[in-house]
């Protein structure tokens, strides 16, 4: 069944809303996507019908509770080409890398090597950084080329038999770049290296298989994927979660407990101390079947056309600098740029009066700001409930920005002030 | 919205008053809000008890650069201790703009480089 997109919006409520008079515009969906009724509802009816704490509770409500919570991990696990046993719910996709990086920490040592790329969100940069430091481990970087892509010419250099970890993102939550994943598994694991993969930005946009990208981990938000805020999970080959050891601890990562002595949960409960995000599983369960009702690959391909739409608009404005692929081979619709003589926030600002809702700033990301040669980007980042007509109403606003600061009668302005956003500027 | 950035704004954003640097500075600061890039370095020349004379230079958006400029208009012939008594909210009675919390920086990011330069031990 094709997508009907006045049908999608209606499901998301609060597209309806109005933001300083305006029609919501929502183009900030790499921060966080809109919620469907279908997840909403499920959310609600949890805590209505529902609700118990799970675990083999032998009450009723108990049972149909840690049958829905399962339930949605199956769901989950299926959808991302996984067994249940190897999903492993989170806080968030942060909390899934950090969660690695102490798993792996007793391996590592000063001998060994860490691999993370020059694009990487804080998320995947910092817990290595940090993991380096204590260990002792190196921390290499593997840059990007002009086009926003891994420059996989400086593979072989940097990927060597001390690699013990790879880090990487599957989609830039900055320049859109969908990035190869299982080339640098295959390369990563003849070294004797395992892979991480920080896949925020990827499940609500692109189909994901695990056995395809064939990484070792790989870590997501339900946020980001039309699902509710507060969990997340990391994915990791069972034969991997089965050798590690756990490293927080409590109720119901546990089969039997002594005074002196504990014996671990089987998979993936072992890796789960505490009471769950329950409602949140399930939330996350329905905006699973969300997606898988209207089809990743329909939601893929529309995306792909509305993001040329956008790639195109942007030629219509003077002094833009867009980052990222040109165009839409192995991209997202996450597009970042600079307009000449337009901070940032002052875009933003701009189109927040005109009910378009960007990002401004560094993403996250403030080493590939450097290596983009500005200290801040405005981003636009779409989802299947964007239209056509948003991208014209986002390229009005976008003019209106420029024009404001590009009057007609000009007062004399001083070169330095008219070359603020270039790229290439010097200004960080 | 045309009243955020009205005609006296992009004035000083584009022609700012005070610009540039004081050689015999006797006290001085830079401040450089790093998730955006926005720089102020602002030169005092203290005589006393009050500021005799200020320049500023910068980087950044509308708004704080802005902001710095006009400020630094108010901060020559005012008291040292006036000066550091200024407030968020004098700010942006001195905008004249109603600005969002998340700009809130950027408007007082001038303010935080003069306090930071008038409180240092050299006065």
């Amino acid at each position: 069944m094709p997508l009907r997109i006045p049908q999608i919006r209606s499901q998301f409520p609060i597209l309806k809303r109005k933001v300083n008079g305006k029609s919501l515009t929502y183009v900030d969906n790499a921060a966080t996507t809109q919620k469907p009724k279908a997840v909403l509802d499920k959310l609600e009816q949890y805590y209505i019908k529902i609700n118990a704490n799970v675990h083999r509770g032998i009450h009723t409500l108990s049972e149909e509770a840690s049958a829905a919570y399962e339930g949605a991990r199956e769901t989950l696990a299926r959808y991302i080409g996984a067994t249940p046993q190897e999903l492993i719910y989170t806080r968030n996709a942060t909390d899934s890398i950090n969660i690695v990086a102490r798993l792996l920490e007793s391996r590592l040592g000063k001998r060994d090597e860490i691999l993370v790329t020059q694009m990487e969100h804080h998320s995947n940069l910092v817990p290595w950084q940090q993991l380096a430091k204590r260990t002792g481990a190196t921390l290499k970087i593997l840059p990007i080329t002009d086009e926003g892509r891994w420059d996989m010419s400086e593979l072989p250099r940097l990927l060597t038999s001390s690699t013990k970890i790879v880090a990487v993102n599957h989609c830039s939550n900055v320049l859109g770049t969908i990035n190869p994943v299982s080339t640098i598994a295959r390369a990563a694991h003849q070294v004797g290296a395992l892979v991480v993969v920080d896949g925020a930005q990827a499940a609500a946009h692109i189909p994901i298989n695990m056995r395809v990208l064939d990484c070792d981990f790989y870590a997501m938000s339900a946020h980001k994927m039309y699902g509710p805020t507060g969990i997340g999970a990391l994915f990791g080959k069972k034969e991997i979660l089965e050798i590690l050891e756990p490293v927080s601890f409590g109720g119901d990562m546990i089969k039997s407990v002594s005074s002196f002595d504990a014996e671990w949960n089987d998979l993936p409960w072992k890796f789960e101390p505490g009471t769950p995000a329950i409602a949140e599983a399930i939330g996350w369960g329905a905006a699973v079947e969300w997606l898988k009702k209207n089809d990743i690959d329909q939601i893929e391909r529309y995306e792909r056309d509305l993001t040329k739409q956008l790639l195109n608009a942007f030629t219509e404005l003077p002094d833009i600098t867009v980052y990222g692929p040109a165009t839409t081979s192995n991209r997202v619709g996450v597009v970042s740029f600079t307009m000449e003589g337009v901070h940032p926030h002052d875009i933003a600002t701009i189109l927040d009066r005109e009910g378009v809702a960007i990002r401004s700033g560094n993403h996250c990301a403030m080493p590939l700001m450097v290596r983009l040669g500005v200290p801040a980007t405005a981003r636009v980042s779409l989802a299947v409930y964007n239209t056509k007509s948003e991208i014209a109403t986002i390229l009005k606003a976008l003019k209106k920005a420029w024009t404001i600061f590009h009057p007609k009668v000009m007062v004399s302005v001083p070169e330095s002030r008219r070359n603020l956003w270039q790229k290439n500027s010097t200004n960080h | 919205m045309d009243d955020l950035y009205k005609e006296e704004i992009l004035d000083h954003y584009w022609n700012p008053h005070n610009a540039g640097f004081l050689e015999n500075a006797t006290a001085s600061a830079h401040e450089h809000n790093v998730t955006c890039g926005d720089k102020i370095r602002m030169d005092f020349i203290v005589d006393g008890d009050t500021v005799v004379d200020v320049r500023f230079q910068g980087e950044g958006c509308a708004i704080s650069q802005a902001s710095a400029s006009m400020l630094t208009d108010k901060l020559k012939d005012l008291s040292i201790k006036q000066a550091q008594q200024m407030s968020d909210d004098d700010i942006l009675q001195m905008l004249g703009i109603t600005i969002s919390p998340a700009r809130m920086k950027c408007a007082t990011l001038g303010l935080e480089t003069m306090k930071k330069a008038l409180c240092s031990p050299k006065n």
